[in-house]
C-alpha cells in the first residue's frame, strides 16, 4: 500500500473478495524525509501515514517493510549502471520485477500469504495471461509484463477492470481518504523531478562533445553522457539551429568517449529492434509470428513480425517507430477483445532503420546501447 | 489475547482509574487562591508527599512532568546548561540509553557544543565502572552530569547505579538515572542511591500516559525547558494536571508496596517463558543479563529470522510484543543496545522482547510458546531480506 487511491481500494477489493489481507507498504529509502517531494515521489512519510489509514478504515492489519536495501541495489544502483551505460531505464518496471513481485513476494510466501495484491492497472484472464486493463489511459500491463509466469501466479490485480475515475469514486464511497489524492508521477526515488542532477550527483560531471551526426561537426559541448537518452529534443543546449532550421535529437550516446550525437528526427527512424533474452508470459513461440508490441509505458503500439531465437528477440516494424532508447522493455502483445495479452517481454539492446535517413554513410544506422 | 508488551505500556490499575476519573470531576487549578484552588493544591501536594515517601525522596524533590522524556530532558539538558563554564562541558552517558536520554545528549552535542563521552557495556548490557572510574579520573572536572539509566528498557539489564553515583560523588558530578523501566518492578530509593536526578513515567506503572516525574535533590539546579508560571519549583511550568498527578500518586504507591511480591510473581512466569522458549527453540539466545534483570523482561534473538516478522506473524496468532529495536517510520534498525553489547547487526535485528505486567497471566505465557514454533519456522524461511 504505497499511500495513494489504487492500492487502498485493491486492498479493500480483497477483503470484499473474502481474502485475509494484510496491509504493507514498503519503506524504500533508509531515510524517507531525503524522498520527501510535494506531488511526486511515493514512499515519504506522510504516503506511509496515508496508507496505515487506509488500511484502519478497511479494518486490516498494516505493517512497515523494510526493503530500502534490496531497493537501492536492484532499482536504483541499476538507474545510475543503466545511464552511465548509455541507455534508458525504466525503474517502476525494474521495482515490479525485483521488489514487489520478487523480495516481498518471496517474503509474502515464506510468511504463509497466498499472494501479492496490487492497485497495478492490469488484468489476469482465466487463461492466467497478464492482459491490458480496460482503462487504456491507466493500463500498466507494460510494466508488469517482466515478471515471470510465477510470479504472475502469485499476484492479484483488482483494479483491472475499473476505470481510474471510477476507482475515485469508490474509494469516496468507502470513506478511504486518499480519495482525491494526486496521482504520483515521475521517478519516486528522485524527490524534486530532476532526474539530470540526482544522475550528475552521483556519476559526476565529465566535458564532452556534442556532435552533429552526419557531418561529423563539433555543434556543442556537455558535462556528461549520462543525462541524455535517446530521442531527447529538449536542455541540449545548442547556440546555432540547424542549417535546415528543424530540431535536432539525441541519435545515440557513447559513455565510453562521453560524445552525444545529434541529427534531425528522420534519423531516430527505427525499422527493427533486438532484445536480450526474454520473459514468456505465455507459451514461448519458437517460429516468427504477427504480433503488436509496445516500447515504452503509456507508449504507441507497433505492429511487428516477431522472431525469438536463442539470442533474444527481433521485431521487425511494419510502421516506424522513432527515439527508441535501448534500455527500455519490448513487450510482445496479441490483440484480443478480452483485453491484449502480454506475450513476452524483453530488454532493447539495439535499434536499427532499414533506409538510414541522412545519418552517416547511409549505410544502416545502427544504435547501440551496451 | 496475549499482551507482552508492558514495558511499552501497561494497562491503568482500577485504583489509579478511580483516582482518575474522582479527580477529574472536581474543580480547581493548583496554582488559584480559592477554595476550589485549594483544594486541587491538596491533591497535588499529597499525591507529591506519597510519591516521595513510596521513593526515598523529600516532598520537595518531586517534579511533575507530562511524560517521563520531559523529565530525561529536564534533567540532562537543564543539569548541563546549568552547571556547564569554561573548560567544563562535557556529558556522560551510557550506549544503551533509551532515546528520550540519548537522543538528549546528542542534541547537547550537535546543537550546544557539549563534548559527550559513552560509556561501553559488557555482553549483558551492563555499564564498565571500571572504564567510568578512569574517566572521572582524567575528566572529571570537565563533566557536568552524568546520565545511565536504571534498568535497560530493551533487554532489562539493571545498572550498578548505586556504584555511579558513588564514584561521581567523589568528583562532584551529578548523576541523572532514567528510572522508567524500574520504578514499581525493582526497588528504587532515591536517596539511598545517591543520584541527584531520576526520571520515572505514569504509564509503565499503572498510571496514565502523558504524566511522570523528576525527583531532582534539593541542592541540584537545573536550568527549564519550558518558561511560564514556574509551578514546579520555577523549574518546570505549566498547569498542573491534578486528576493525572493524583491518578500517578496511586499507581506508584500500589506498585511500590506490592513490588516484592508482584516481581516474584512475573519473575515466576518470566522464568517459565524463557525455559519453555529455549526448550522449544533451542537455537534462540537469551539476551541480557539472566540475573540482574527487570523481573517482566525476556529478551531474545532468534538467529535467521527478521524481528519485524516475527512480530507480524504472532501479532496474527494474537500475541503481542515488541521487536525492542527502536523505529523512525516504520524501518526497523538494528538494535543500539545490543550492538553495544556485541551482538552482530544480523541477531540484533532477529530479536524480540517480551515484557510481562501487572495483569499478566499464565494462559498469555501458554499462548506465546504455543505460536512460537510456526512463526519461527515461517520467519526462518522468509529470511533476513
Amino acid at each position: 500500500m504505497s499511500g495513494g487511491v489504487d492500492s487502498a481500494v485493491a486492498a479493500a477489493r480483497a477483503v470484499e473478495a473474502g481474502h485475509d489481507v494484510t496491509g504493507v507498504h514498503l519503506a524504500l529509502s533508509k531515510n524517507p524525509q531525503t524522498y520527501r517531494t510535494g506531488a511526486r515521489g511515493c514512499c515519504t512519510i506522510e504516503d506511509s501515514r496515508d496508507a496505515r489509514r487506509a488500511a484502519d478504515v478497511i479494518g486490516i492489519p498494516f505493517y512497515v517493510w523494510d526493503m530500502a536495501e534490496r531497493f537501492h541495489e536492484d532499482v536504483v544502483e541499476d538507474f545510475y549502471a543503466e545511464y552511465a551505460a548509455g541507455r534508458t531505464p525504466n525503474p517502476c518496471l525494474r521495482c515490479n520485477e525485483k521488489i514487489k513481485f520478487a523480495a516481498v513476494l518471496d517474503r509474502a510466501l515464506a510468511l504463509g500469504f497466498d499472494a501479492v495484491v496490487t492497485g497495478h492497472y492490469a488484468r489476469k484472464g482465466e487463461d492466467g495471461l497478464l492482459r491490458r486493463a480496460v482503462d487504456p489511459g491507466k493500463d500498466q500491463s507494460y510494466v508488469l509484463a517482466v515478471l515471470t509466469p510465477a510470479q504472475l501466479t502469485g499476484s492479484l490485480f483488482p483494479l483491472g477492470d475499473t476505470p481510474k475515475d471510477q476507482v475515485r469514486v469508490e474509494a469516496e464511497t468507502r470513506g478511504l481518504a486518499v480519495a482525491k489524492k494526486p496521482d504520483s508521477h515521475d521517478i519516486c526515488f528522485i524527490a524534486d523531478g530532476d532526474t539530470s542532477g540526482f544522475l550528475k550527483n552521483k556519476l559526476g560531471t565529465k566535458e564532452g562533445e556534442i556532435v552533429d551526426a552526419a557531418s561529423g561537426e563539433v555543434l556543442g559541448s556537455h558535462d556528461g553522457s549520462h543525462q541524455f537518452t535517446i530521442g531527447q529534443r529538449h536542455g541540449l543546449g545548442l547556440k546555432r539551429p540547424a542549417a535546415d532550421g528543424k530540431p535536432r535529437y539525441v541519435l545515440s550516446i557513447t559513455p565510453v568517449d562521453n560524445r552525444v550525437e545529434v541529427g534531425p528526427r528522420e534519423a531516430l527512424r527505427v525499422d527493427r529492434i533486438r532484445t536480450g533474452k526474454p520473459v514468456w508470459l505465455a507459451a514461448e513461440r519458437t517460429a516468427p509470428f504477427e504480433a503488436e508490441i509496445q516500447l515504452r509505458a503509456h507508449g504507441e503500439v507497433y505492429p511487428a513480425t516477431v522472431t525469438p531465437d536463442d539470442g533474444g528477440l527481433t521485431a521487425k516494424l511494419h510502421k516506424p517507430a522513432f527515439g527508441v532508447a535501448a534500455g527500455q522493455a519490448l513487450v510482445v502483445y496479441e490483440p484480443s477483445p478480452e483485453g491484449d495479452a502480454v506475450l513476452a517481454s524483453g530488454t532493447i539492446d539495439s535499434t536499427q532503420a532499414y533506409a538510414s535517413a541522412g545519418v552517416g554513410d547511409g549505410a544502416p544506422a545502427e544504435a547501440t546501447g551496451a | 489475547m496475549a499482551y507482552l508488551d508492558h514495558a511499552a505500556t501497561t494497562p491503568m490499575l482500577p485504583q489509579a482509574l478511580d483516582a482518575y476519573v474522582r479527580t477529574a470531576r472536581a474543580l480547581g487549578n493548583a496554582s488559584s487562591l480559592h477554595g476550589s484552588g485549594r483544594a486541587a493544591r491538596r491533591t497535588v501536594e499529597e499525591a507529591r508527599e506519597r510519591i516521595a515517601e513510596a521513593l526515598g525522596a523529600k516532598p520537595g524533590e518531586v517534579i511533575f512532568t507530562g511524560s517521563g522524556t520531559e523529565a530525561d530532558n529536564l534533567a540532562v539538558k537543564g543539569i548541563h546548561w546549568h552547571r556547564r563554564s569554561e573548560g567544563r562541558g562535557r556529558v556522560i552517558t551510557t550506549a544503551i540509553e533509551h532515546h528520550a536520554v540519548a537522543d538528549a545528549v546528542a542534541w547537547l552535542g550537535d546543537h550546544e557544543r557539549a563534548d559527550v563521552t559513552e560509556l561501553p557495556v559488557d555482553k549483558l548490557g551492563r555499564v564498565d565502572t571500571g572504564v567510568l572510574a578512569e574517566l572521572l579520573d582524567e575528566r572529571g572536572a570537565e563533566i557536568t552530569v552524568l546520565t545511565c539509566m536504571w534498568a535497560n528498557n530493551e533487554v532489562g539489564t539493571l545498572q550498578p547505579i548505586a556504584e555511579i553515583a558513588e564514584l561521581a560523588a567523589a568528583h562532584g558530578i551529578p548523576v541523572h538515572t532514567d528510572a522508567i523501566q524500574a520504578v514499581g518492578h525493582v526497588p528504587v530509593d532515591f536517596a539511598a542511591s545517591g543520584a541527584a536526578a531520576l526520571a520515572l513515567s505514569g504509564h509503565k506503572l499503572g498510571g496514565p500516559t502523558g504524566t511522570g516525574a523528576l525527583l531532582l535533590r534539593r541542592d541540584v539546579k537545573a536550568v527549564p525547558l519550558l518558561h511560564g508560571g514556574g509551578q514546579e519549583r520555577e523549574i518546570r511550568s505549566g498547569t498542573l494536571d491534578v486528576p493525572g498527578i493524583a491518578a500517578l500518586a496511586e499507581a506508584v504507591t500500589h506498585a511500590v508496596r506490592t513490588q516484592q511480591t508482584e516481581s516474584q510473581r512475573l519473575a515466576l512466569l518470566r522464568d517459565d517463558l524463557v525455559d519453555r522458549i529455549r526448550e522449544t527453540i533451542p537455537e534462540a539466545i537469551y539476551n541480557g543479563d539472566p540475573e540482574s534483570r527487570l523481573p517482566g523482561n525476556a529478551h531474545f534473538s532468534f538467529p535467521g529470522c527478521e524481528g519485524d516478522a516475527l512480530l507480524m506473524l504472532l501479532d496474527a496468532a494474537g500475541v503481542e510484543c515488541a521487536t525492542g529495536s527502536a523505529c523512525s517510520a516504520g524501518i526497523a534498525q538494528p538494535s543500539h543496545v545490543l550492538l553495544a553489547m556485541g551482538a552482530e547487526a544480523d541477531d540484533a535485528r532477529s530479536s524480540l522482547r517480551f515484557t510481562l505486567g501487572w495483569p499478566t497471566t499464565r494462559a498469555e505465557i501458554d499462548a506465546l510458546v504455543a505460536a512460537l514454533p510456526e512463526a519461527v519456522k515461517r520467519a526462518k524461511t522468509a529470511g533476513l531480506s
